[in-house]
C-alpha cells in the first residue's frame, strides 16, 4: 500500500501551493504523535477538560423496548462541546503550535467541529476563522453565535450549495492564502493524506475505550458497533480497535435524506461512485460528468458528498457495512431516545439510533451493540421542531 | 518538439483563458478567436468543474455558468475539434481531476489526441500524484503542464526536470484573481526552474495590467491571464469578443 493509501484510496490530490505544507505537517505528526510529551498533554486535555474518558452507557430502557441485543451508548455527547469533534480538535491544535503555527482555520457544518476548534483556539491561545455554509448559519444559528462568544470570525460561505462541502472548499482556498501561521484544524477523516489518519488516531480513542469499557461490562466483544457516517470521523473512530475483531460487525449509517430513491440524500457509499475531491480518491455522490452533486440530509452535519477514504476501503474489502437512513427514520429515532432513555442526541447520532432500532430486535440477548452517540442534540431541537411542524421561537 | 513549443517563439508568450461554455458555447468560441487576433500565444480552455478550489469568485462563477448551460466534457471537446478546423494554435486544457478520471484516463487522452489538444494543466494533482497519468499522456502525445508555486522551494527542481510542454508558474500565494501588486521573488523561481529544465516559463496568477506584463516577460518567457479575461465575458456576454481582443491587444502591445 502506497503511503496515504487505502488500499486505492487516499492520497494528495490538492494544488501545488499547499504540497509543502502538508509535508510539514506529515513530518511534524510522525515526530510528536508518540512523543512523550505531546501525548501527556493531549491525555491530560482530554482528561480534565474534554472529561474523557466518556461513558460506556448501559441503555436499560432502550433494550427492553426493542427486545433484542443488549444496548450500549458511548456517551461522546457528555464531551466538552457536546461532541466527538473536541478530541481531534485538542490533538490538531496542539499539533499546530508544536509546528509554530499562531492561527487555526475549520470548516464545519452543523457547527459541531467549529464550536470545538473555536473551544480549543480559545483555551489554547490560537486566532480562530470558521468557514461555514450560508445555508447552515441559518439552520444553525445558535452555534455560530456559541463560536462568536469564543472570540472565532465566523465566515458564511455564498459559493455553490453553501453547505458544508463549500465551506471545506472556502477553507482550502483560504489556506492556499495563507499558510505560513495558518493549520487548517480538518474535522473529518477526509481530505489529503495525513488528515485521513491523523483525525482517525486522534478519534481512535472513542473505539479504544469502548472495547475495554464493554469487556469489563460484558466479558466479551459487542456483536456490531454503530456509527453515523457523513465523513465518517466518529464512525472511523469507533471502529478503529474493532477492526481486528472479525466477529465484531462495523456498520455505518449514511443519510437518505428524503431517500437514496429521491436526488435528495448524502448516501455516498449507497448511491455515490469512484472520484476524486477534496484531496481524496474516494466514493462521492456525483453526475456522469463527474460534477459533484448537491447533496441534502436534515443533518448539516451529514450532508457531505463524500465519504473518507479509510471507510471506502472497510466498505470494498467488505470489513465494514454503510446503511443509508432517511430523515423520517432518523427524526423518530431521535425522539424514540428522547422518550426511552431521556437524552436528547444530536440529529447525526440519531441516523445511527435509527439502524440501530431495526438491527437490534433481530440478535440475540445474549449479544450486546455499541451504540456511538456521536454529539447531544441541544442544537437540533428547533430544526426538529420545524419538521414536526411546530412553530418555536428560539 | 511540442505544439506547445510553437507559442514560445521570438516574442514572449501570452496564453489567455477561457472557461469553456462560459457564458454559452458560442460566445465561447469567438472569444477564443477574439484572444487570438488580440495576440494571444496559446489558449487554455477551462472544462467547469462545479467545486473548483484552486479559482476564485471569477473563475468560479464561470465554472457554474458554463455547467448550467449544460456544457460535458464532449461538448468541449466539440469544442476544440471546430477551433482546429481554423487554427492551429496550441491549446492546452485546465481542469480538475475529477471530470477527467470520470470520463476515463485512456478515452480522455485518446480524444485530446484525436481533437488536438496539446496539453493540460490540472490544479489538484501535484507532482506526486502525476503518475497515474504520466504513461497515459505520454502515450497520446499530450502535455502534462506542471505547476510550480511560491512555496515549492526545493521541489523546485524535482518538478521541474519531470516537467513537459511549460512551467506554469504560480506569482503568488492563493486562489485565482487579479491582485494589485505581485511580491514574490519571481526572477528567483524562474532562475530555479532553469537550472533545472529548458522547458519555457509562463506566470500566471493574479496578472491583469499592462504594467505587470511588461515587468513579468522580464524575467520569464510567457505571461498567462485568466480572470481578467473571464470577467470581461462575465461583463459583456455577446459583446465581450470585441473586449477581449483590446484587452490581449493591449497586454501584448511591447512583447
Amino acid at each position: 500500500m502506497k503511503t496515504g493509501r487505502f488500499g486505492d484510496f487516499g492520497g494528495q490530490y490538492i494544488p501545488e501551493t499547499l504540497m509543502n505544507e502538508i509535508h510539514a505537517l506529515e513530518t511534524a505528526y510522525a515526530r510528536y504523535k508518540d512523543d512523550p510529551d505531546f501525548t501527556a498533554e493531549l491525555g491530560a486535555l482530554l482528561r480534565d477538560y474534554a472529561g474523557r474518558p466518556s461513558l460506556l452507557y448501559y441503555a436499560e430502557k432502550m433494550t427492553k423496548a426493542l427486545g433484542g441485543a443488549r444496548v450500549y451508548l458511548k456517551r461522546e455527547d457528555l464531551n466538552h462541546t457536546g461532541s466527538h469533534k473536541i478530541n481531534n480538535v485538542l490533538g490538531q491544535v496542539l499539533l499546530a503550535q508544536r509546528m509554530g503555527k499562531t492561527r487555526v482555520i475549520a470548516e464545519t457544518g452543523a457547527g459541531q467541529h467549529g464550536v470545538a476548534t473555536a473551544t480549543a483556539a480559545a483555551l489554547l491561545g490560537m486566532e480562530c476563522e470558521i468557514f461555514m455554509g450560508k445555508e447552515d448559519t441559518e439552520r444553525q444559528a445558535l452555534n455560530v453565535y456559541r463560536m462568536e462568544l469564543l472570540g472565532s470570525k465566523v465566515n458564511p460561505v455564498t459559493s455553490g450549495t453553501m453547505t458544508l462541502k463549500d465551506a471545506v472548499n472556502e477553507t482550502m482556498r483560504e489556506w492556499v492564502r495563507r499558510t505560513r501561521d495558518t493549520h487548517y484544524v480538518l474535522g473529518s477523516v477526509m481530505g489529503p493524506h495525513p488528515f485521513p489518519t491523523i483525525v482517525r488516531d486522534f478519534q481512535s480513542v472513542i473505539s479504544k475505550e469502548a472495547r475495554a469499557q464493554i469487556l469489563e461490562r460484558e466479558g466479551k466483544l459487542p456483536a456490531a458497533v454503530v456509527a453515523c457516517v457523513g465523513g465518517g470521523s466518529n464512525a472511523m473512530g469507533m471502529f478503529y480497535h474493532f477492526i481486528p475483531d472479525a466477529g465484531v460487525r462495523l456498520i455505518g449509517c449514511e443519510a437518505a435524506g428524503r431517500g437514496i430513491d429521491t436526488p435528495q440524500h448524502a448516501a455516498s457509499i449507497a448511491k455515490g461512485t469512484l472520484g476524486v475531491f477534496h484531496g481524496m480518491k474516494s466514493f462521492f455522490c456525483q453526475n456522469d460528468q463527474g460534477q459533484i452533486a448537491p447533496v441534502y440530509s436534515i443533518s448539516a452535519g451529514l450532508d457531505y458528498p463524500g465519504i473518507g477514504p479509510e471507510h471506502a476501503h472497510l466498505y470494498e474489502t467488505g470489513r465494514a457495512e454503510y446503511v443509508p437512513v432517511t430523515d423520517d427514520e432518523a427524526v423518530d429515532a431521535f425522539v424514540f431516545l428522547a422518550r426511552t432513555e431521556g437524552i436528547i442526541c444530536a440529529i447525526e447520532s440519531a441516523h445511527a439510533v435509527a439502524h440501530a432500532i431495526k438491527l437490534i430486535p433481530a440478535l440475540s440477548k445474549d449479544d450486546s451493540v455499541i451504540l456511538c452517540l456521536s454529539g447531544r442534540g441541544d442544537k437540533d431541537v428547533a430544526a426538529i421542531a420545524r419538521y414536526q411542524g411546530v412553530d418555536i421561537h428560539e | 518538439m511540442s505544439n506547445i513549443a510553437k507559442a514560445f517563439g521570438n516574442k514572449k508568450a501570452f496564453l489567455g483563458f477561457v472557461t469553456g461554455g462560459d457564458p454559452n458555447m458560442e460566445i465561447c468560441e469567438a472569444c477564443v478567436f477574439a484572444m487570438i487576433r488580440g495576440g494571444a500565444t496559446l489558449i487554455e480552455i477551462g472544462i467547469p468543474f462545479s467545486d473548483p478550489i484552486a479559482e476564485g469568485p471569477v473563475i468560479q462563477a464561470a465554472n457554474l455558468r458554463a455547467l448550467a448551460q449544460g456544457t460535458t466534457t464532449d461538448k468541449i471537446f466539440d469544442l476544440v475539434k471546430r477551433l482546429r478546423a481554423k487554427t492551429q494554435i496550441p491549446i492546452v486544457f485546465l481542469t480538475y481531476l475529477n471530470p477527467v478520471f470520470h470520463y476515463g484516463y485512456d478515452a480522455f487522452f485518446a480524444k485530446c489526441a484525436a481533437v488536438g489538444v496539446d496539453g493540460i494543466i490540472i490544479p489538484d494533482m501535484p507532482f506526486e500524484e502525476q503518475g497515474e497519468l504520466r504513461g497515459i499522456t505520454q502515450a497520446n502525445g499530450v502535455d502534462l503542464i506542471s505547476l510550480i508555486a511560491p512555496t515549492s522551494e526545493q521541489r523546485i527542481a524535482e518538478i521541474a526536470r519531470q516537467a513537459s510542454g511549460f512551467i506554469y508558474l504560480v506569482s503568488s500565494m492563493g486562489v485565482t484573481g487579479t491582485r494589485h501588486a505581485i511580491t514574490t521573488d519571481l526572477s528567483k523561481m524562474v532562475r530555479a526552474c532553469k537550472a533545472a529544465t529548458d522547458l519555457p516559463v509562463a506566470i500566471g496568477f493574479g496578472v491583469h495590467t499592462p504594467q505587470q506584463a511588461q515587468e513579468i516577460r522580464k524575467v520569464a518567457d510567457g505571461i498567462i491571464v485568466g480572470s481578467a479575461i473571464v470577467k470581461l465575458v462575465e461583463n459583456h456576454r455577446e459583446n465581450a469578443p470585441a473586449f477581449i481582443e483590446n484587452y490581449v491587444r493591449e497586454l501584448t502591445a511591447d512583447a
